[in-house]
């Protein structure tokens, strides 16, 4: 089964003129069609505006699909009553770190979910202090989230979610706000997550190099998805990617600039290593 | 100007202050505050000295942090001391003037700057050893029979704990806003009040839009953490009376037959 199956949903954005008449109706998603499985590493690329942080809220029942089904982990997202089982099964964490810390201190925060959802006290106790631990910020527990860095505010909200023990975790564009360290612990702590704990992850991002390790990748355009494979194959087509008004990785870029100029490379590479490799041959 | 005033704020320490339970610190400073107006006495306002001496000391808050919260009010404290001093009628000491010093003038205002002062540090303390969350706890505890007349207390105590969550993280952005508008070209500095206060706009307009789309969000953010209201929700740190809150409690109503005493002895003297 599944964890998370999304059938031909359709979402339209209704803009409505002072008099409530219908003034425009615009596709933010377009029979969009995709499922992950339990332990997957996802990741959305798209450009501003291409829908996928709407199919982010549909995943955690903040929206409901115009047409179609959403189903997480077997459950109806329009069913009313499997909301909160919806929202304990696939977390969510949102993009400025400052408006979705709700505690003063960041242990009451990370208990903040397990409270909603009633855990007795002792264990929210041992799931706040397993969830920090995971996130490596076991030692910031009694501290202010507002002296916190970016990336470290993001690690608590991840640590907020994680306490709620999900299945799954939907990131909507975590780093966008963050500087390049705190990028880099925010990604290694969720790939720690995935490997470790077995939590699927559905990544949003349009930085590219954090796309390089996901297990597979969909790239959306206006409210489709349009490219949907894994790292290697999305990004040896480097015209279609930038087409889509996306960046290639770095040394991907520069092995498609390399090629351009005539040198015989091929097309995907994705790590340095391999780069190297490659260029040693031609060389 | 804003952050030189610490009251409302909390200084991390480990101290038994630190560690009681909010409701005794809630009801005590509230008793505490009513104490202060029993007395118009020298000798009464040595108990209270010294209470509020013992109490600073155990919450292990350095006293420079403490006193740095009445800067905040020295206008108001100078502008009270100087009215009383001069403007309460009684037996004459000093005259320059039309101003003239009486004895009562004195005392009086002696005896409001220490009210005032005291008061102010009382609950200052009080804020210094409890975190804005305990304390949104604690007022909720004790407002909970308030539940029965359809007060949502829930709900209201929630608020009180963002507002003081989101306090700082304004403040900044004010701050960011201010900047942005001076390097094009606002003046907040020159005028008069009323230009000052027009001069505002461009700072609150962008504030309250941003504040809005925070808002916006916090509530996303925390729907999908399945915040639904207070049915059925649990507590990470239940309000429990332990060991110590009793002390304390007795420790205070000590004080208290203290002050009543005293007070007592006075009225017979």
């Amino acid at each position: 089964m599944d964890i998370i199956n999304v059938d031909d949903i359709t979402y339209e954005y209704i803009r409505r003129d002072d008099d409530g008449n219908v003034d425009s109706i615009e596709m933010a998603l377009n029979k969009i069609k995709f499922n992950v499985r339990k332990g997957e590493f996802l990741c959305i690329l798209g450009a501003n505006g291409s829908g996928k942080s709407t199919l982010a809220k549909h995943i955690n029942a903040i929206l409901y699909p115009s047409e179609g089904t959403v189903w997480v982990d077997g459950m109806d997202t329009k069913i009313d009553k499997n909301l909160l089982n919806i929202r304990q099964t696939a977390g969510m964490v949102f993009q400025n770190p400052d408006n979705q810390i709700i505690g003063t201190i960041v242990e009451e925060d990370v208990g903040f979910g397990p409270e909603n959802i009633g855990i007795p006290t002792d264990e929210i106790w041992t799931r706040v202090e397993e969830s920090l631990n995971t996130v490596g910020m076991l030692d910031y527990r009694k501290h202010s989230p507002n002296k916190l860095s970016g990336g470290q505010k993001q690690r608590v909200a991840i640590a907020g979610i994680m306490a709620m023990k999900p299945k799954c975790i939907v990131l909507d564009e975590p780093t966008a706000m963050l500087d390049p360290n705190g990028r880099k612990d925010v990604l290694r702590t969720l790939k720690e997550l995935n490997k470790r704990e077995g939590v699927t992850i559905i990544l949003i991002t349009h930085h590219m190099d954090e796309a390089i390790d996901a297990e597979h990748i969909i790239v959306m355009e206006k409210g489709n998805i349009v490219m949907n494979g894994k790292p290697k194959d999305i990004f040896s087509r480097p015209e279609e990617i930038k087409k889509y008004r996306l960046d290639l990785p770095q040394v991907t870029e520069l092995a498609y600039e390399l090629q351009q100029e005539g040198i015989d490379m091929p097309n995907g590479i994705l790590t340095i290593d391999d780069f190297i490799e490659e260029l040693s041959k031609v060389v | 100007m804003i952050r030189d005033i610490t009251i409302g704020q909390y200084y991390p320490s480990e101290s038994v202050l630190h560690d009681l339970d909010p409701r005794v610190k809630l009801i005590s400073t509230f008793f505490f505050i009513i104490s202060l107006f029993v007395f118009n006495t020298f000798y009464g306002y040595i108990v209270v000295t010294l209470f509020l001496y013992t109490i600073i000391r155990l919450s292990k808050v350095p006293f420079k942090f403490i006193f740095k919260g009445l800067r905040g009010i020295m206008v108001l404290l100078l502008f009270t001391a100087i009215f009383n001093l001069f403007l309460t009628p009684g037996e004459e000491i000093f005259k320059l003037g039309f101003l003239k010093i009486t004895k009562e003038g004195i005392y009086t205002a002696s005896f409001m700057a220490i009210r005032l002062s005291y008061l102010v540090l009382g609950s200052s303390i009080m804020t210094f050893v409890t975190t804005p969350n305990q304390l949104t706890d604690g007022l909720e505890e004790i407002m909970k029979p308030l539940n029965k007349i359809k007060l949502p207390v829930h709900e209201i105590a929630l608020m009180m704990s963002i507002a003081l969550r989101f306090i700082p993280i304004l403040l900044e952005e004010t701050d960011k806003i201010m900047k942005a508008q001076m390097a094009r070209g606002a003046d907040f500095e020159s005028g008069n009040v009323l230009k000052r206060a027009k001069s505002l706009i461009p700072i609150l307009v962008p504030l309250f839009i941003s504040a809005f789309r925070r808002a916006n969000d916090l509530a996303m953010a925390m729907e999908a953490r399945c915040y639904h209201g207070g049915e059925g929700r649990t507590k990470m740190k239940p309000l429990m009376y332990k060991r110590n809150d009793y002390m304390a409690f007795s420790a205070f109503s000590l004080y208290i037959t203290a002050v009543i005493g005293i007070k007592i002895i006075e009225k017979a003297l």
